[in-house]
């Protein structure tokens, strides 16, 4: 089956997600779809699979258009969609979640269950995917419910499947076993539409390679190009971050994390002795892969998760154990990583949420009663100073755009004297010109003497910011490194290797690019 | 080209920390300690040369009751002792987590119930009407399980239905009202659950169309409800009370075979048609819902509607129909305060009842033979305090009536078992 | 550049920003009737009305009549139609606001006005117990358990001690306060503790209180010694409320006017309050603020409760009741759900609300006894009005009106849609 999209075009608002795409997707192949985070991959793969209307252009399937309402007709058209974010029911059996909308029946409206473990298992055994038809989803490894995931739409006769970001939730082991399994997919005949942002894994498993960068389709290339090549498309040239930054004055250590535990509440390792040290005047960068503890190192340092064992020392005050109050009071300014739902209070004014976590202090406060000229000139004064783009302080933070909500945030955690500034994910979902503002104020906090803590998914971030980079893989800090390293280097540390084998590789596959470079070479003068 | 050599191992102090399930010691703690208040509170604290006279009656033509005399204190100290070695058991299985399986608190109950009401009535001239007991429990507890059946549906397809208390409301009013016109308690009862899926449709319109919260439309259509029958009640009904007085009541069948079976027999199967629909209504929801296409479908609506929506399920469809049919399923219920127990209307009949099933279901855990275990509780609480009233206990009555609905707040509070809410309930889904 | 994973989910927001968690201060009331939720609020007390002349005109009589020979003579049937609806709710009116038939006196020409006002005292007490647990995102159905916890104190100072009039007063007060703080505390303590859902608390707390207050009632302490009826002795005199200008206006709607300028001083000028609504609106943020969740639904459920309770001074310390009984709560716990809710929770809302609600019952009152119409419809009334507030999408249908969101929240899906963007994606 061939899907051909012509010219679709996806709006939110004045947003321009999707800009005149042209994809055609052939029978058989795996089509990786690659761009960065934000690029208008899932929004693309959304408006295919029905969940999205598209507001211009047209899918073809075997060169008929093809209109879709709802997900069922996507499906009943032989496309089948592994979310980023699993469509299971945790409460469900295996079998029940397969067969889920599309049930065998046996009488009465009774499900055949016989029937239902029958489908799982014979498509589970014709990939070798070791599924029990019977376990519950939510006793099940996230690697397991992606397989899941693929029987179900393997058992809806899909001939063309779409896989969100499959590996952002995988481990290594777990990803190279997903390539199999695409493998084996396409030379059943499947076709793959691969979404991903990795290069090492776009190269490995993909025919055709079609890079989308801010909505629009800037190239294709074949998996023969090199990392560098496909790095290029899919970053492009114009949104290289700078940073002016000086050397870092080191002012003599701060905070000092020791053998850092932490538990989830069925004993797995989510910090696993993470030991760090930052000193005052410098950056630290917290890099890694989503999901390998970093989300929950920050939630540790700050209070809101109580760590299971090991000690988080500032100026020699230990704040393990204590509340977040405590810990924002000990001097910590925390910028958290999901700003909607952790950062700000979307119905609270902009002045509010500039005081959020001060109410209690002078001079927003005596004796219990809000001082409400002094929130008011503390907001007139952040505001300014931030350059927030907002209407008046008393119009709810919601109307705002993310950059200038980010703004607030941070203006709110840089009004006080800080003792330690821990940011994560500081520019997410903010525009390009508000991502300088922000990271040129994180700077500035530095060279005051702050130490700073940078948690970061996105390379760019952390090597415009960093003074020494932690890269943490499996709630490990595998190494903390120079920030000269280079991105294949660190790209490999993401991926659990040491600094040393990291290296070592990097310079072997270096070596073998060069030779390959020569070789070229030699052929071009030949 | 990679071949890195990954390093999955983990640090030596961290292999302690496997994953391992906590043991669950509330239960069996608990047991414990309600055996030793059965053993000191009831069976030492009674005399050992005073009786308890339990009278039972039984289906068997010529021998229609009997009343055992038991000795108080040994068979009191007898069930207590059942109950320790239960505990204990559950101690034991828990401690090597294994299931406990659902038998042994139950079995548990009935012996700390039993061993209260002997020690309630030791000593006492009147003896103990066991059968009555059960039988005016069953009665009080029909319209809590249909209540609760009707809460169980919906809470299962995502929607809360405080509203239980308008649905049975509107269907004991229109089935007396529709019995009595017509002379009919068979039309009436058909109109019943018409009023409840009326009520229901309004919640669905309000909670799922609007998205308006579905607690605060319960709470409201149940005042809706509660004006419009009182007000028609005292308008229409009063000004004829010469048709509206004459309740339509439906005949009592007695199922042939089963009810001769002793004790439970004249209890469970000389009753009205209402109460042999509760029968059939439990047993069928308790497979249709776990084991049907219609119960996945609704299931998944209630657990995560945006994985429904994916594989093509209508979301909102779903939860309409279904809080609708809820809606009716209550409204028959409501039938049983009129036309199957032969009263005319009252205004506010339901009294609370609604909001009572509504907890029966959430104590049963959200399942229908769950929700018929705790209303029967809830009934039998219910009754108890008129039983034990005509022998004469020292237990003032308001206390028992009580222990419900502090056992129910145990369970919520997570101190008996954990019960799990479907995840979805009470959102509003707007995708696609 | 933003990749949106999920539905567009600023639509969801504005949606249901609608119900009771909307931004506060002047500017936001101002918002709100420029975006016509006030036009709402009126066009559901229309819809409301019509509703109730509905049932007014089935159920009477006459029209009954009239509606056999409609086709004859569909004039009868709309005359008789008119006259009776009419009649009841210029009887309503007169009930509630003032007498237009007697003008003897200023006191008699305004005498519905006071009856009203003395109505509202307990609804507006509750309602804003309602509201404080609303805006700290808690739903405290316990009003009715926690009147009757207020009630049981207060009574029990009130017809107990022999007292000073004034400190008797002042202890009544207290006592209901404490009463109905303790009821509420229980779920906010639970709640914080265990998670323990608040609803179904609260619901079994009601029952509980009921039966409670049953078992208190049979003791020597509170059963009235000259009465077979579960009732207790009349509170003293010296504990009552003192009345007005010989109005049935007292005390007790000055301190809850009073209690209402303390909530709205509580809710948006004192630090506790902004933690109420920071927590009532979004958790999460208000935890990492440092904020702890736990106390700040301990502190609402107790002031929440203690508010309710207050609701039993009206009842106690009055003069045609003063005495505790098993009916002392009423509905109030229930209505007062309506109140806040069509107060949307605001202290002036709930306190205007009140007044609307007290002012139907009053009018109710004269209703039935003039036109013979069962104040029941009043129920009809009410319900009605809150649903269709709480529903303002159906308003508009009702009445063709376009949507005064939709404009801003095309406008607003642009830059929201980019704020959540990368968030998931």
């Amino acid at each position: 089956m061939k899907l051909e999209l012509r010219g679709v075009t996806k709006k939110f608002g004045d947003f321009v997600a999707n800009d005149a795409i042209d994809l055609v997707i052939e029978p058989g192949q795996i089509h990786a779809l690659l761009g960065e985070n934000g690029a208008g991959k899932s929004t693309l793969m959304n408006v295919l699979f029905g969940l999205y209307e598209a507001d211009a252009g047209e899918i073809l399937i075997d060169d008929v258009p093809v209109q879709f309402d709802g997900p069922r007709q996507a499906m009943e058209a032989g496309i089948g969609m592994v979310h980023q974010h699993f469509m299971l029911i945790p409460v469900f059996t295996v079998a029940e979640n397969v067969v889920m909308g599309n049930e065998p029946i046996k009488m009465l409206d009774l499900i055949d269950t016989n029937q239902a473990r029958r489908t799982v298992t014979e498509i589970s055994d014709r990939f070798g995917f070791d599924v029990d038809p019977d376990a519950l989803i939510e006793d099940l490894p996230v690697g397991v419910q992606q397989r899941v995931e693929i029987i179900k739409a393997l058992s809806r006769q899909a001939s063309i499947l779409i896989l969100d970001e499959p590996t952002a939730v995988l481990t290594p082991q777990e990803t190279d076993e997903l390539m199999e399994i695409m493998r084996q997919l396409k030379k059943a005949g499947t076709s793959i539409v691969f979404i991903t942002h990795k290069l090492r894994e776009v190269k490995e498993v993909a025919d055709t390679i079609t890079v989308i960068r801010r909505g629009k389709v800037v190239g294709t290339a074949s998996p023969k190009a090199s990392q560098n090549e496909l790095a290029q498309l899919m970053v492009g040239h114009s949104v290289a971050l700078t940073v002016e930054k000086k050397p870092p004055e080191l002012k003599g250590p701060a905070l000092d994390v020791h053998h850092l535990c932490l538990l989830d509440p069925d004993g797995r390792p989510l910090l696993d002795d993470v030991s760090l040290t930052v000193e005052r005047g410098e950056i630290l960068a917290v890099a890694g892969v989503q999901g390998n503890g970093q989300t929950e190192l920050a939630e540790t340092l700050v209070g809101l998760r109580r760590p299971t064992a090991g000690s988080i020392k500032l100026d020699n005050h230990e704040l393990a154990g204590l509340s977040v109050h405590d810990v924002l009071a000990a001097g910590v300014g925390f910028v958290a990583e999901d700003r909607s739902t952790d950062g700000m209070i979307a119905d609270f004014t902009v002045a509010e949420n500039l005081v959020l976590d001060q109410i209690d202090e002078a001079p927003f406060s005596k004796a219990g009663a809000l001082d409400l000229a002094a929130i008011a000139e503390h907001a007139r004064h952040q505001i300014e100073e931030f350059d927030v783009r907002t209407q008046s302080a008393d119009v709810p933070i919601s109307t705002l755009s993310g950059g200038n909500q980010q703004k607030v945030v941070l203006a709110r955690e840089l009004s006080r004297e800080l003792r330690l500034l821990i940011a994560s994910q500081p520019t997410r979902g903010v525009d390009v010109g508000s991502i300088e503002f922000i990271h040129q104020r994180i700077v500035a906090e530095r060279d005051v003497g702050t130490p700073v803590i940078i948690v970061s998914t996105e390379l760019d971030e952390v090597l415009a910011l960093a003074d020494k980079i932690a890269v943490m893989y499996r709630g490990r800090v595998v190494d903390v490194v120079p920030p000269t390293t280079s991105r294949g280097v660190l790209g490999l540390m993401m991926a659990g290797a040491s600094y040393e084998d990291a290296l070592k590789e990097e310079a072997a596959a270096a070596k073998k690019t060069a030779a390959k470079k020569a070789v070229q070479k030699g052929d071009d003068h030949e | 080209m990679s071949t890195t050599t990954l390093d999955p191992t983990l640090p030596g102090d961290l292999e302690a920390a496997e994953p391992r399930q906590k043991i669950a010691w509330k239960t069996p703690i608990i047991m414990t300690i309600l055996g030793l208040i059965s053993l000191v509170a009831f069976a030492l604290t009674t005399g050992g040369d005073i009786a308890s006279q339990v009278t039972i009656a039984t289906g068997t033509p010529g021998l229609e009751s009997f009343t055992v005399s038991l000795p108080s204190q040994a068979t009191i100290a007898g069930l207590s002792a059942v109950q320790i070695i239960l505990a204990a058991f559950v101690f034991w299985r828990s401690g090597s987590r294994r299931h406990v399986g659902w038998w042994p608190p139950f079995v548990f109950g009935i012996c700390f119930v039993l061993a209260f009401l002997l020690w309630a009535v030791a000593g006492k001239g009147q003896a103990l009407q066991f059968t009555s007991l059960l039988s005016g429990a069953l009665f009080l507890s029909v319209p809590l399980v249909f209540g609760a059946l009707a809460g169980c549906v919906c809470e299962h397809v995502g929607v809360v239905n405080v509203a239980i208390e308008g649905q049975l409301l509107a269907g004991a009013f229109l089935a007396a009202v529709v019995g009595a016109l017509t002379g009919s308690p068979w039309i009436g009862l058909i109109c019943a659950p018409i009023a409840g899926a009326c009520v229901g449709a309004l919640l669905a319109l309000f909670a799922v169309r609007y998205w308006v919260d579905h607690i605060i439309v319960g709470v409201v259509l149940n005042v809706l409800v509660t004006g419009v029958t009182s007000y028609l009640f005292s308008t229409v009904l009063s000004e004829h009370t010469e048709i509206f007085s004459k309740p339509a009541q439906l005949p009592v069948w007695e199922i042939p075979l089963l009810c001769d079976i002793p004790v439970l027999g004249p209890v469970l199967f000389e009753q009205n048609v209402v109460v042999y629909i509760m029968y059939i209504a439990v047993i069928l929801l308790q497979i249709l819902l776990f084991k049907s296409r219609w119960g996945l479908r609704m299931r998944a609506c209630g657990e995560h509607p945006k994985a429904a929506d994916t594989v093509g399920i209508k979301v909102n469809l779903t939860r309409i129909r279904n809080t609708i049919l809820g809606g009716a399923i209550a409204g028959l219920g409501g039938a049983y305060f009129t036309v199957a127990a032969g009263l005319a209307f009252g205004k506010d009949m339901s009294a609370g009842r609604g909001y009572i099933a509504l907890a029966a279901m959430i104590l049963g855990g959200w399942s229908p033979k769950g929700a018929l275990l705790a209303a029967l509780l809830f009934g039998f609480a219910d009754n108890l305090q008129n039983a034990l009233g005509v022998v004469g206990v020292a237990i003032p009555s308001q206390f028992m009536l009580m222990a419900p609905y502090l056992v129910t707040i145990f369970a919520v509070a997570g101190f008996v078992g954990r019960v799990r809410a479907p995840a979805a309930e009470g959102t509003a889904y707007k995708g696609s | 550049m933003s990749e949106t994973t999920t539905a567009p989910a600023p639509t969801v927001d504005q949606a249901h920003n609608d119900d009771h968690k909307t931004p506060g201060g002047a500017r936001a009331t101002l918002i709100k009737i420029i975006d016509g939720s006030t036009i709402t609020s009126i066009l559901a007390v229309v819809v409301a009305l019509i509703v109730g002349a509905l049932l007014i005109a089935a159920a009477d009589p006459q029209v009954q009549q009239t509606a056999t020979y409609l086709f004859a003579r569909p004039g009868d049937f709309f005359s008789t139609v008119g006259t009776t609806v009419a009649d009841a709710y210029s009887a309503l009116f007169q009930g509630a606001v003032f007498n237009i038939d007697t003008s003897y006196t200023v006191g008699d020409f305004l005498r519905p006005l006071t009856n009203t006002i003395a109505m509202s005292v307990p609804l507006i007490f509750a309602g804003l117990g309602l509201a404080v647990g609303f805006r700290s995102g808690l739903f405290n159905i316990g009003g009715q358990g926690q009147i009757i916890l207020g009630a049981v104190l207060c009574g029990y100072i009130g017809f107990t001690f022999e007292m000073p009039a004034v400190l008797h007063v002042l202890c009544c007060f207290l006592g209901a306060l404490i009463g109905g703080a303790l009821w509420g505390f229980i779920p906010g303590f639970l709640k914080a503790r265990t998670g323990a859902n608040e609803v179904i608390v609260t619901i079994m707390l009601n029952s509980i209180a009921a039966f409670f207050l049953g078992w208190l009632l049979t003791l020597d302490a509170f059963q009235r010694p000259d009465s077979n009826n579960p009732v207790s002795p009349p509170v003293l005199e010296s504990a009552r409320y003192p009345a007005f200008f010989g109005t049935s206006i007292n005390l007790g709607f000055v301190l809850a006017i009073a209690a209402a300028i303390a909530v709205w001083w509580l809710l948006e000028r004192s630090t506790l309050g902004f933690r109420l609504r920071a927590v009532g609106s979004n958790p999460d943020a208000a935890r990492t603020a440092g904020m702890s969740v736990p106390s700040v639904t301990i502190w609402a459920m107790t002031i929440a409760g203690g508010l309710c309770g207050l609701a039993a001074t009206s009842q106690l310390l009055t003069s045609p009741f003063q005495q505790l009984n098993g009916d002392i709560a009423g509905t109030f716990g229930f209505d007062a759900i309506t109140v806040a809710l069509l107060g949307r929770s605001r202290p002036l809302g709930t306190v205007l609300a009140g007044l609307l609600f007290g002012g139907l019952q009053a009018g109710g009152y004269l209703m039935q006894s003039a036109t013979g119409t069962p104040i029941d419809v009043i129920l009809v009334l009410k319900s009605v009005i809150v649903l269709l507030i709480a529903a303002p999408p159906l308003v508009r249908a009702i009445f063709h009106l376009p949507d005064p969101e939709r404009r801003k929240k095309h406008h607003r899906a642009s830059t929201a849609a980019a704020a959540r963007s990368e968030a998931t994606a």
